[in-house]
């Protein structure tokens, strides 16, 4: 359909709709600002407020807090990417017994069924979060794949307080996402929900019912 | 002495003379010389807003023409005002008395907002107790930013009690053409509006608008209810005028 | 699919006024949306200025449209997206089935889709054979029912609970009764859970694309649109041409001001960006990715400086939560696609002027529409434009079917309402006339009797203003 494309364009250049650019003042974006200590709470409060739930960790005892919650819930499995960072500083850590740590390792083809029906739980990193609204920065790829974080009931992520970030208009630019951007990347602020039925809201309609969030801080 | 004009408003002039009489009167005790040029007509907006530009064009032209002195030209009306401040450049926008039209335009005043912002007028409240309640126009609140001037008259009325609508700033229905073009519709919102203003307990309903005030005293008229909407001029000059 | 006829917005709107149940379900919905949005704006310097930002961002990134678009093309394309441009729907249309058919799929998950709508794709693809399945809870839920959106964002928004209830103990196999949400909603995951395993292929529509980086954005709460894009092995999007963006920077603030004008969040339960199908090592996500831009009209509004404004729609729905019409009659009185006040706009501008008539004089013109806009586009003057548009034939102007709508009897009715209003002398007789003889009129006139459906007949003055004011002697001069 080149042709189309020729005709489209051409439609457009011949209507000369040019002049001079509007200015952009981003002051609205930049006012909104925190201090590095209470992007956190900030955090939190939004992501609570539509379900998320929390767990406090520290750079040392986080996979211990993941594991505490995998036994708590009773998890017979838990997805993870066993090349990723946080993955693999999981796998390091895990004892034997219990929740069967499951690598994500092989083309979704291999195991679709058995995503869809067969696992607990997934645990992904994230790479950044976003104090105004609350909100986990991801960036799905070959070491943490795309459907770990949606299709398992529940999505476990770590959050290091370190990365969180003012807004995520700040958080694009800090992560230099507007030069570059991996294939898949996302922004989840709580669990799949829904307010298609009279407008109340239900939770888990397609993604991941809960959402809990290991909250690392690492700020001292 | 200061000098404005009064522009009625082809509403006023026909079916609420006591409003634009009153208005009149609430200048001239403010201490302003008021004229009243004869010969003026209708503002032109509902050719305007129907798309005959030629025509409310032609009309708009008359009406400038009556105006010539550099002073304020004063509408008991939100809806007229916007037309005449905010809609007469689009419409003369590129025409030989584009210049001539733009600064009258610069010269139009809606009632409320003259009273309180150029002449900061005050008001000492003789009536009874009463209760009210306010609607706004759509075209005074999003043309003119008309919103607290209304409200801070009233505030100056000891007496006065003002209870607001659920929906304040909803359109009434009116809309020129539409209430006939679209009747159903115009009388649903109406009657929304009448069921509003009834159900603030208030025992009448101020506006600034002929057309707010001819559809919805219609509609509680229509209802029997004993609710009426009264234009703000006349209910602040009935309530201050010494007698 | 639109008849050529004009559709009377009037009739159909007074059959949804008489539906008592559809009128308490949208006022609900509506009154609930306008109040979470005034509560995500609580400073409203804020509003102002992220509605000034995002106003701009739109105006330049349509001013930059075609070259935007070209580099989107080649950025998209060079991260591995297939991009195809279709003038008309027919064309889009026929350029997914074309997809569809060289992978052999017969099956099509989609997640929320306006541009999909505006094809009828759904129903094109059924006609060839191909299953076309909406995953959008909303979207799912009036398929099931054979009906068209009534709201942009909230597609089922004028059934209830109790509707949907009885809707899905009849249609969904094994089904029971109930009218809990959570129980409901279990049910379409269900359903639907198996679909997007098994699809041939994913639909979704497109919030912003961003030229710089060829990425896609989607925003939705549910994550149908994450399961339609990263599940099957095709991905397919389509967009209208003016989706495009320049940086991600600029659509940041579009992000946070759609959300908020939306449903009255802070942000999307998710915002997935798609820049390319799976890549190098993944292992999941398709392995074929294509986008279909869709002109059909737009290109034509593009033309025209002022109505250009309508492109910088955002998609968020706040015009019709906020207008006093749709609020009472409901989406599907529109008979069309985009209902409310940007469907009055746009619809005509894309059907014709004169076609859509009815749905131009649709509005009071009170202006809450443009008070909320996001993007400040001035619905009401674009309105009365196309009023303009409707009944004259003006050098220059690309306005589709412009003249069309133009009656001898309104023409003269100006003619004659010119004529009284800018002679004086006559003026003078006729109100003479009418506050002598007004209450006279009988109630059976025309347009009286329209105005007296539910209003008392107006009865002007004894005498008017220019004659009690002659009487007191306020100066003239
Ligand atoms: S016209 Fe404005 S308010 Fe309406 S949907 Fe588009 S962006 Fe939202």
């Amino acid at each position: 359909m080149s042709d189309a494309r020729t005709a489209i364009l051409g439609r457009l250049r011949a209507s000369g709709q040019t002049g001079p650019l509007p200015d952009l003042d981003t002051a609205v974006l930049e006012r909104k600002q925190w201090p590095a200590t209470e992007r956190a709470a900030l955090l939190r409060k939004g992501m609570e407020a539509v379900h998320t739930e929390f767990l406090e960790a520290t750079p040392a005892d986080w996979p211990a807090v993941v594991r505490a919650c995998c036994d708590r819930e009773g998890f017979k499995n838990l997805l993870f990417g066993p090349t990723s960072e946080a993955g693999s500083a999981l796998a390091a850590a895990w004892a034997p017994g219990g929740t069967h740590l499951m690598p994500y390792d092989r083309p979704v083809e291999a195991f679709k069924d058995e995503l869809f029906t067969g696992v607990d739980a997934g645990f992904t990193g994230t790479v950044g979060g976003i104090a105004e609204t609350g909100g986990l920065l991801l960036m799905p790829g070959p070491a943490e794949p795309r459907l770990m974080s949606l299709v398992p009931p529940i999505h476990i992520a770590l959050l290091r307080s370190s990365t969180i970030q003012d807004t995520f208009w700040s958080a694009v630019k800090h992560l230099g996402w507007g030069r570059a951007l991996p294939p898949n990347a996302l922004l989840i602020s709580g669990p799949s929900k829904t307010a298609d039925i009279e407008q109340t809201l239900a939770y888990g309609v397609h993604g991941p019912k809960r959402l809990i969030v290991v909250l690392v801080d690492d700020l001292y | 002495m200061k000098e404005v004009y009064f522009y009625a408003t082809c509403l006023v002039d026909l079916f609420f003379p006591d409003a634009g009489m009153a208005g009149i009167e609430l200048l001239e005790a403010a201490g302003v010389r008021v004229i009243f040029p004869q010969g003026q007509t209708c503002c032109g907006q509902p050719a305007f807003n129907c798309g005959y530009w030629e025509e409310a064009r032609e009309v708009a032209r008359t009406q400038v023409a009556l105006f010539p002195k550099d002073i304020p030209v004063i509408l008991p009306s939100g809806s007229c005002a916007g037309m005449m401040k905010n809609h007469y450049p689009e419409l003369f926008h590129g025409q030989a008395d584009e210049a001539q039209v733009r600064a009258f335009s610069s010269r139009v005043f809606e009632l409320t907002q003259f009273l309180v912002n150029e002449l900061d007028v005050k008001l000492t409240d003789l009536g009874e107790p009463v209760k009210v309640t306010w609607h706004s126009s759509c075209h005074a609140v999003r043309d003119l930013g008309l919103v607290g001037e209304p409200k801070q008259l009233i505030a100056q009325l000891a007496n006065v009690e003002l209870a607001p609508l659920t929906r304040e700033h909803e359109c009434c229905g009116f809309g020129g053409t539409f209430s006939v073009r679209q009747p159903e519709i115009s009388g649903a919102m109406s009657c929304d509006k009448a069921a509003d203003a009834e159900a603030t307990g208030a025992s009448v309903v101020l506006s600034t608008d002929g057309g707010c005030l001819l559809n919805v005293n219609g509609t509680l008229e229509a209802k029997k209810s004993p609710l009426r909407v009264q234009h703000i001029a006349e209910f602040l000059w009935e309530r201050t005028r010494a007698r | 699919m639109h008849a050529d006829t004009e559709i009377k917005f009037r009739d159909s709107a007074a059959k949804a006024l008489l539906d008592p149940q559809l009128r308490a379900n949208f006022r609900r919905a509506m009154d609930g949306l306008i109040f979470k949005r005034k509560a995500q704006f609580p400073n409203p310097r804020d509003l102002e200025d992220l509605r000034d930002l995002s106003t701009a961002i739109r105006s330049r990134s349509l001013l930059n449209l075609p070259a935007l678009l070209e580099q989107f093309e080649t950025q998209a394309t060079k991260n591995g997206i297939q991009v195809h441009w279709a003038e008309t729907c027919d064309q889009a249309n026929e350029l997914i089935l074309g997809i569809l058919r060289s992978k052999g799929a017969k099956t099509l998950v989609k997640g929320k889709s306006m541009v999909s709508e505006e094809m009828h794709l759904n129903a094109f693809l059924e006609e060839h054979g191909i299953e076309a399945l909406e995953s959008d809870l909303g979207e799912y839920i009036i398929q099931l029912d054979g009906e068209t959106p009534s709201h942009i964002i909230m597609p089922a928004i004028h059934k209830n609970k109790n509707q949907i209830a009885r809707q899905f103990s009849q249609k969904i196999k094994d089904a029971k009764y109930t009218e809990d949400v959570d129980e409901l909603t279990a049910m379409a995951r269900k359903v639907l859970r198996q679909k997007f395993l098994d699809a041939d292929a994913g639909l979704s529509g497109v919030n912003f694309a961003v030229a710089e980086t060829g990425t896609l954005c989607l925003v939705e709460n549910e994550g149908n649109g994450r399961m339609s894009t990263h599940v099957p092995p095709i991905h397919i999007a389509v967009m209208g041409l003016e989706k495009v963006v320049a940086t991600l920077e600029d659509v940041a603030p579009l992000y946070a001001i759609l959300t908020r004008s939306a449903t009255g969040q802070a942000v999307s339960t998710y915002f997935n960006l798609i820049t390319a199908p799976r890549g190098a090592g993944e292992k999941d996500g398709p392995q074929e990715m294509h986008l279909v831009i869709l002109d059909n009209g737009r290109s034509r509004i593009y033309a025209d400086p002022q109505l250009q404004a309508t492109l910088r729609c955002i998609r968020c729905g706040a015009c019709m939560n906020h207008c006093p019409v749709y609020t009472r009659v409901g989406g599907h009185a529109y008979e069309a696609v985009y209902p409310g006040p940007i469907g009055k706009i746009l619809t005509p501008q894309t059907e014709g002027v004169g076609v859509r008539h009815d749905l131009i004089h649709g509005s009071s013109l009170c202006g809450a529409c443009g008070e909320v806009c996001p993007v400040k586009i001035p619905i009401p003057e674009i309105l009365v434009r196309l009023r303009r548009e409707a009944t004259h034939e003006d050098v220059g102007s690309q306005v589709n079917g412009k003249g069309t709508g133009r009656t001898a009897t309104e023409d003269w009715a100006w003619r004659l309402w010119a004529l009284a209003n800018k002679r004086p002398a006559l003026y003078r007789v006729i109100t003479w006339f009418a506050t002598r003889f007004g209450n006279a009129l009988p109630a059976g006139a025309p347009l009286i009797k329209d105005w007296t459906r539910t209003r008392t007949k107006p009865v002007p003055a004894r005498r008017s203003l220019s004659e009690r004011v002659r009487a007191k002697g306020v100066p003239h001069v």
